[in-house]
């Protein structure tokens, strides 16, 4: 039995090795077909380069040429172990939006430092956009040793200082791991100039690493995609966010309160009796109800919070300025409603986390906002740590994703 | 198996999302593997009734093979189905002797345009995936074009969790790839399990067969002895060579499959 893959995301400063990590990583496990060595070996030549290990995750024609990425890609490799999906994030500044699309997406972290430039403002920002996104399983890769004649000082000195940053935003590094990319020393193979080190290679740390956390065991929660009308049946569709569902059971729907039973659960080319967290299905109701995208049910006794108010950290990644009191749209889960921003209580700037201005009345591009959310309608949310579906959300507006957010601890 | 299970409830969660967001849909059927794998996923989704039109843009270069199994089971399946041609194009001898960047741009791309504009879908589903082409890999799962058909991929709208592009200016249709995170071996693996059907032309004959399928004059066999699935999933396991190797649209530069993707191609 096939174990999940495990999707992690490869963050830090432009031009610390990210791509090349990656590039190294599928070349040192003989994960690359042998046309696409092909390729990248004359593409480089072509551009006057050394084989650039980055141009396996570089395609675009704007990224090889001016060597740099610019927008997040995923490729997959495989270790005894399990499958492995890499997401690769764009470092520079100007690509903020695209790198945290890609994190989004990941269950585990690796944050690459420059072992000679050392800590800089994106390898800050990137780590606090970490802890706002909730991922909390993190590795440190200190690369471009060899720039620094894999010393050992080194290696301690940024290990220090990037774990007191890490301490500040609630997050601990599961591994820190010298390495040169380019050259592979401890990616794949142990390295042959740093015998001080003892620790894992990348690799073998990247088969430590957990995957999420089955939602089974928690009390159902399943929202509402939409209601499709077939023959005589009235099948409410959606994907359960925590827990099982069963034929016979009675549930709940909010925010109408509506009690019924589950008479069939559909999952193409039949029925099933019970179905768990993360399975798209279709549910037809013993009662004719009125069930519509956005209502959320639930088992009867269990009562989530309903309301149109709570505080949230929110990060904002668009161009255009917000101003306090402009309404935007919210989207948690397949709930929709009109809002506002009631209070920004913090303006905070992600890279340094310096308290811009408390009591703000605007909010720019890559600030994080410590807020107070009023929602036009009521809606149910969750802690994040809980059921994550229903902890976070997203603010749209211009027909855009402007922003994200976790809710703060609704209790 | 789980894991495939997985992709396959995470696919319908998007196709679900993008009906409930757009209703004007269509998909694009190309009879290849993986469009037909789409196909039986929205099927699944939408329990048998699929409500929306399924289009096959036509270049009239394909093999006979394809055109029989499209018939086939569009009848079988009850589709809605539209076979689209740029007839004006072949009017002007387009063909891809001349250059194949130009062929694909004028017969299949452009067909589209037109077909897009005349029936205003707000939506289209396609079974491209990240790890066929380097460029595949930069899309989105909900992805903007706009009423020139280009693909802004300097500027494409963040996507964060299960959250979405939506919203979409008039001009504007999406692009929705429910497939974008599965590799071929997964494409494979789902369609033994779940018993697809797919086009004869992918098992091997006479020591020959097609790991990707395009129109017959730019497409090369490989050189196989798989002439079932279980032989085809085990050939991809040891393979040292990509998917598309044998796609001459490829070939022409580079970046071929870029600028063709940002005018519009699939």
């Amino acid at each position: 039995m096939q174990n999940s893959n495990l999707k992690f995301v490869i963050v830090g400063h432009v031009d610390h090795g990210k791509s090349t990590l990656i590039g190294r990583l599928l070349y040192d496990t003989n994960s690359l077909p042998l046309d696409k060595i092909e390729e990248i070996k004359k593409t480089s030549g072509d551009l006057g380069r050394e084989t650039e290990f980055a141009y396996l995750v570089d395609h675009l024609e704007e990224e090889r040429k001016q060597g740099i990425t610019i927008d997040t890609t995923q490729v997959f490799f495989r270790t005894d172990k399990r499958g492995y999906v890499i997401i690769d994030a764009p470092g520079h500044i100007e690509f903020v939006k695209n790198m945290i699309t890609g994190a989004s997406q990941a269950e585990a972290a690796i944050l690459i430092i420059d072992a000679k430039e050392g800590i800089k403002e994106q390898t800050k920002r990137h780590a606090y956009i970490l802890s706002l996104l909730g991922l909390s399983q993190v590795t440190v890769v200190l690369n471009k040793m060899d720039l620094v004649d894999f010393r050992e000082e080194v290696f301690n000195k940024i290990k220090k200082d990037i774990e007191e940053f890490f301490v500040s935003i609630n997050i601990k590094p599961v591994f820190y791991i010298p390495v040169c990319a380019i050259s592979g020393q401890n990616i794949a193979k142990r390295p042959l100039n740093m015998a001080w080190y003892k620790g894992p290679t990348f690799l073998e740390s990247l088969d430590k690493l957990k995957n999420k956390e089955s939602l089974q065991n928690k009390p159902l929660v399943f929202p509402i995609q939409d209601v499709y009308k077939f023959d005589d049946k009235r099948i409410a569709v959606g994907r359960i966010e925590a827990g099982v569902i069963k034929r016979g059971q009675v549930i709940k729907v909010l925010p109408s309160c509506q009690i019924t039973k589950v008479k069939s659960i559909e999952k193409y080319p039949g029925q099933i009796d019970k179905a768990c967290a993360g399975e798209s299905i279709g549910i037809v109701t013993e009662d004719p109800l009125f069930i519509n995208r956005g209502d959320i049910i639930f088992e009867p006794q269990n009562g989530p919070i309903v309301t149109d108010n709570f505080k949230a950290n929110i990060f904002w990644i668009s161009r255009k300025e917000f101003k306090k009191d402009e309404r935007i749209i919210i989207r948690c889960s397949t709930q929709e409603t009109s809002c506002k921003l009631e209070t920004i209580e913090k303006r905070i700037n992600s890279a340094t986390l310096e308290i811009i201005e408390q009591d703000a009345d605007i909010l720019q591009n890559l600030e994080v906002g410590e807020v107070v959310v009023k929602t036009k309608k009521p809606i149910i949310i969750k802690a994040f740590n809980d059921v994550p579906a229903l902890g976070r959300f997203v603010f749209v507006q211009h027909e855009n994703i402007c922003a994200g957010g976790i809710i703060a601890n609704p209790n | 198996m789980n894991y495939l299970r997985e992709l396959e409830d995470n696919s319908i969660y998007i196709i679900r999302e993008a009906y409930a967001q757009f209703r004007d849909v269509a998909m694009l059927w190309s009879i290849g593997k993986d469009s037909t794998t789409l196909l039986w996923l929205i099927r699944k989704t939408f329990f048998g009734k699929i409500p929306f039109p399924v289009i096959h843009i036509d270049t009239t270069y394909k093999f006979k093979e394809i055109y029989e199994f499209r018939d086939r089971y569009a009848k079988e399946w009850h589709l809605n189905l539209s076979v689209i041609k740029n007839e004006e194009a072949f009017k002007k001898g387009v063909n891809p002797e001349k250059s194949k960047f130009q062929c694909c741009t004028e017969l299949k791309t452009n067909a589209l345009k037109e077909e897009i504009s005349r029936r205003h879908f707000r939506a289209l589903y396609l079974a491209i995936r990240r790890d066929e082409h380097g460029v595949r890999a930069k899309e989105r799962i909900f992805s903007p074009r706009d009423e020139d058909f280009e693909w802004d991929y300097k500027n494409q709208p963040p996507e964060l969790w299960d959250q979405y592009k939506t919203k979409a200016k008039d001009e504007e249709h999406l692009r929705i790839h429910p497939l974008l995170g599965w590799r071929e071996i997964d494409v494979w693996e789902y369609i033994r399990m779940e018993n697809i059907p797919i086009v004869s032309l992918y098992f091997a004959k006479g020591g020959k067969r097609y790991r990707s399928i395009g129109c017959q004059c730019c497409c090369n066999p490989i050189d196989s002895d798989a002439d079932t699935i279980d032989k085809i999933i085990e050939e991809l396991k040891t393979s040292k060579i990509s998917e598309r190797s044998g796609r001459a649209q490829d070939k022409e530069s580079a970046y071929t499959m870029q600028k063709l993707r940002s005018l519009g191609y699939m």
